[in-house]
């Protein structure tokens, strides 16, 4: 078995014109060097905002894209994606951003047509669990089913196969806060169960819940990659406390976004930062010195990770 | 007027004494607000669409009253011309029933009823896209949470409708005085046409309330439709001692029962508007008795799991295919049948013009008239499987663009496999419907003239004849969507139109033999009666077959979406 499931490098993948043309302007780089590696057996968050590249890397990852010529290499589970597609197919199960359905068909049969096509054997007890945990009607006609539903078809389609490796493309953004705990529930038992995910996500806390590491793609390149904490590392802490006197924070490197409220009800100051880690210390002393009456520290979610990453990026590039 | 609140019900809401009027009684407040807006939209969404129907059914009814005046020049020849057609039932059942032997009367016989239809098509096709179809995709959604009345989307689309007929109304009935015929016939069979799309887009109103899909609606109006061909054929074809009523039923009959050219029955018109205007009725009050997006009639609950049977590209496509097919067979049995039928007096009808008899040897490329018609049938039997090859073969596109190839191609299925599966559905579907094709023109033409088992065999071979050569049109259909996929729909029709045109006008045109060797379809050997050949056979079906490979091996290497 592989170490990694996943191993892509140097990604690029450009649309619009004939590469020839690629100069003309007309082009656009949906890639633009994306590296990813994903290890066998774990759960890995490819984040980054709409329009990131998500789709076009997992479309390229399902062999449906080809990289432009030269532009880098990828490796899935051992095989070329492209040459080796079918073979490869059967041992992953696909959930699109975008479930379309075709709408004749009853969300039953196209479980399981989507199965058999895998070339899966028939697993009726998993099946059914799944269409109970997620609560899906399998007699209703496609066209019937809401964005929600059609997706738990996908869902259900890849979760009861036993495929090594999922891929999974925003595969919550239509599902009700019920039906999200449920898939984090399954995508833990698959963990469990050894099995590799890849779920791309704009959802920062689904990442944060489920996912081993993260990558984070802008503008078709990755711009980090690591577990949380390795990404937290490099972050700051939020800082949220009240004083009975006022604490000067202008002066000290390493505090951001301060806020001052200067009488709060309880006659106190109220202070709210960011800290880098490195000044926690030193910001304590102070804090405790101006007479600390309450204090909440936590560290941040990966919102304001992916804000701040993408604001930085922008000044560099503004300034440049 | 805007109403925010839905209906209100009874016991519901009720304020102070004797505040029942209007919304009290269960029934939607009006309200039209936007409807101008939307008309405007919609006129601007069809603005290719309607002026092409408008532009068929013109130059269709033009075409004809052009020809009878250049086949037909004395009285005489029109008299024996009247004389045979009345008395051949199959043509009445075709075209309905003749009144006169004027140019005009002639004109409304052979295109009236057909020139209604297409009205009738148009009009449905229009109705329930601007309805159900926006409803059906989540579109109208978006719309009626703007400023707009509960009930704009279905007036504007009425409005739409009557604008569309309308001018062809009024181009109908500018054009054929121009072809010598008196000004009170042409409005009328103008109006009667015109009208006929009218009554088709009250119906097609109701039948948007009543399913929640809009293929579903689509199929209502258009079986409303076929009925109605069928109810007022029979009634024709009966002749004055059998059910002729059946006539009066149904919107397509009234279109020869107001008379045009023979006496006009203005009278008649009253039917069409007063079915329009219930329709209309009926429309509005359905729309207010459900929600946004149900029909009327349940949507029933499928299978929860998939027979064993559909396991794979192949038995997708055909579960996605079939019901196309099936229409489409069931179309050219009543078509080939009747046409065939019809040939039993073929003979006489045509010797009363010899411009005529040499259209037929022309068509069908052989000087016995029998013969040559029937060839021509299966020229058309071959040119309508062409058709339906392409469409059936660009589902791929339509697949993948709708992004249902990637479920598929990201199970274990080699893209080849996935493309074959929709091309052997196009493939077997094409043969069927030859074959279908041939055994219904012999077994009309052979219950008529006699010897029904022989002419069912030759015409079975003739109508299987014609299968190389739809093959290498849906071929270039193929191998366009495996090279140049976004233009694979302009590259297939465009084979096929022109396929069709050389076929159907290359030799009257006198174009020379190089260019009219470019149909595929002139290759094929003319049956039955002309010199069967498997030569040109054997190496159409190669192009076809080559063709196909060259699509699906362009279909690997590219990218798809």
């Amino acid at each position: 078995m592989n170490a990694n499931a996943i191993e892509a490098a140097g990604l690029r993948k450009t649309f619009g014109s004939a590469r020839f043309l690629m100069r003309s302007g007309s082009a656009t780089r949906a890639l633009d060097g994306l590296d990813l590696t994903v290890r066998t057996g774990e759960v890995h968050a490819f984040l980054g905002p709409n329009g990131a590249g998500k789709t076009t890397a997992i479309r390229i990852l399902l062999g449906l894209l080809r990289q432009d010529p030269g532009g880098g290499t990828v490796t899935l589970l051992g095989g070329d994606p492209w040459r080796d597609a079918t073979r490869l197919h059967g041992q992953l199960a696909y959930v699109p951003g975008d479930v379309t359905l075709w709408p004749g068909l009853t969300g039953g049969e196209i479980i399981d047509l989507l199965s058999r096509l895998r070339g899966d054997g028939k697993d009726g007890k998993r099946r059914a669990q799944l269409i109970e945990r997620f609560q899906l009607d399998p007699s209703k006609k496609a066209r019937a089913y809401s964005k929600g539903n059609r997706q738990k078809v996908a869902l259900i389609a890849a979760l009861a196969s036993d495929a090594e490796l999922l891929l999974l493309d925003e595969p919550t953004s239509g599902l009700d806060p019920l039906m999200e705990e449920a898939f984090r529930e399954a995508i833990a038992a698959e963990r469990s169960s050894g099995r590799t995910v890849l779920l791309s996500s704009h959802i920062l806390s689904e990442a944060e819940a489920l996912a081993d590491r993260v990558t984070i793609i802008r503008k078709g390149r990755t711009v980090e990659t690591g577990t949380l904490d390795q990404l937290r590392h490099l972050t700051r802490t939020s800082v949220d406390a009240e004083t009975e006197h006022p604490v000067s924070v202008a002066r000290r490197a390493g505090i951001h976004d301060a806020s001052v409220v200067a009488a709060t009800a309880a006659g106190c100051t109220r202070l709210r930062c960011e800290v880098d880690n490195t000044v926690l210390p030193a910001l304590l002393r102070d804090l405790t010195d101006a007479g600390l009456r309450s204090l909440s520290c936590r560290p941040p979610t990966l919102e304001e990770l992916f804000l701040r990453h993408y604001a930085d990026q922008a000044r560099t590039e503004s300034a440049s | 007027m805007i109403t925010l609140a839905g209906r209100t019900r009874p016991g519901h809401g009720r304020r102070s004494g004797g505040d029942r009027a209007g919304g009290a009684h269960g029934a939607a407040t009006w309200s039209l607000t936007g409807t101008r807006t939307l008309a405007l939209f919609a006129l601007r969404r069809d603005r290719i669409m309607l002026p092409a129907w408008a532009y068929v059914i013109v130059i269709g009814v033009c075409a004809n009253a052009y020809t009878f005046a250049r086949l037909y020049k004395t009285a005489a020849s029109r008299a024996s011309l009247a004389a045979t057609s009345s008395s051949n039932p199959a043509l009445v059942f075709l075209y309905g029933r003749l009144n006169g032997d004027s140019d005009g009367a002639l004109t409304a016989w052979r295109y009236g009823v057909w020139a209604a239809l297409f009205a009738a098509l148009m009009t449905i096709f229009l109705v329930i896209r601007h309805t159900r179809a926006d409803e059906e995709s989540g579109r109208l959604e978006l719309i009626g949470s703007a400023r707009v009345g509960r009930h704009a989307q279905l007036a504007s689309a009425l409005a739409v409708a009557v604008v569309a007929n309308v001018v062809v109304a009024i181009l109908l009935s500018v054009a054929l005085p121009f072809f010598g015929m008196p000004p009170a016939g042409s409005i009328a069979f103008a109006l009667a046409v015109a009208t006929c799309g009218l009554a088709f887009a009250g119906i097609s109103a109701v039948a948007a309330q009543l399913t929640a899909s809009a293929r579903a609606a689509r199929g209502i109006a258009i079986v409303v439709l076929g009925a109605a061909f069928l109810l007022r054929a029979v009634g024709d074809a009966a002749g004055p001692s059998g059910p002729s009523w059946l006539t009066w039923l149904l919107p397509l009959g009234w279109t020869e029962l107001l008379r045009p050219f023979a006496g006009e029955r203005w009278w008649v018109l009253l039917l069409p508007v007063a079915s329009f205007a219930a329709g209309i009725v009926l429309a509005f009050a359905l729309t207010a008795r459900r929600d946004l997006d149900a029909g009327l009639l349940p949507d029933r609950p499928g299978r929860p799991a998939a027979p064993a049977a559909l396991r794979g590209p192949l038995s997708l496509g055909w579960r996605l295919q079939w019901p196309s097919l099936a229409a489409w067979a069931a179309g050219y049995v009543i078509l080939f049948a009747v046409c065939g039928a019809a040939g039993k007096g073929i003979g006489q009808l045509v010797g009363t013009s010899g411009a005529l008899r040499a259209e037929f040897t022309r068509l069908g490329g052989q000087p016995e008239i029998v013969n040559a018609y029937l060839a021509g049938l299966m020229l058309l039997a071959g040119l309508l499987a062409a058709g339906y090859g392409v469409a059936t073969v660009l589902r791929l596109r339509a697949e993948e663009l709708g992004n249902l190839a990637d479920p598929v191609l990201a199970g274990a299925t080699g893209r080849v496999r996935w493309g074959l599966s929709h091309v052997l559905v196009a493939v077997i579907g094409m043969a069927s419907l030859l074959a279908t094709g041939g055994l219904a023109t012999g077994l009309g033409y052979g219950l008529r003239a006699g010897a029904a088992g022989h002419w069912v065999a030759t015409m079975l071979g003739s109508g299987l004849a014609e299968l190389p050569a739809t093959l290498v049109v849906a071929g270039i259909a193929a191998a366009a969507f495996g090279l140049a996929a976004r233009a694979s729909a302009a590259v297939g029709w465009a084979a096929l139109g022109l396929a069709t045109a050389l076929s159907l006008f290359g030799t009257v045109l006198q174009l020379p033999r190089w260019m009219l060797d470019a149909s595929p379809f002139s290759h094929v050997p003319h049956l039955p009666g002309g010199a069967v050949s498997a030569v040109p056979l054997g190496w159409l079906s190669a192009i076809g077959l080559a063709l196909i490979g060259l699509g699906l091996a362009g279909l690997r290497r590219r990218d798809i979406g």
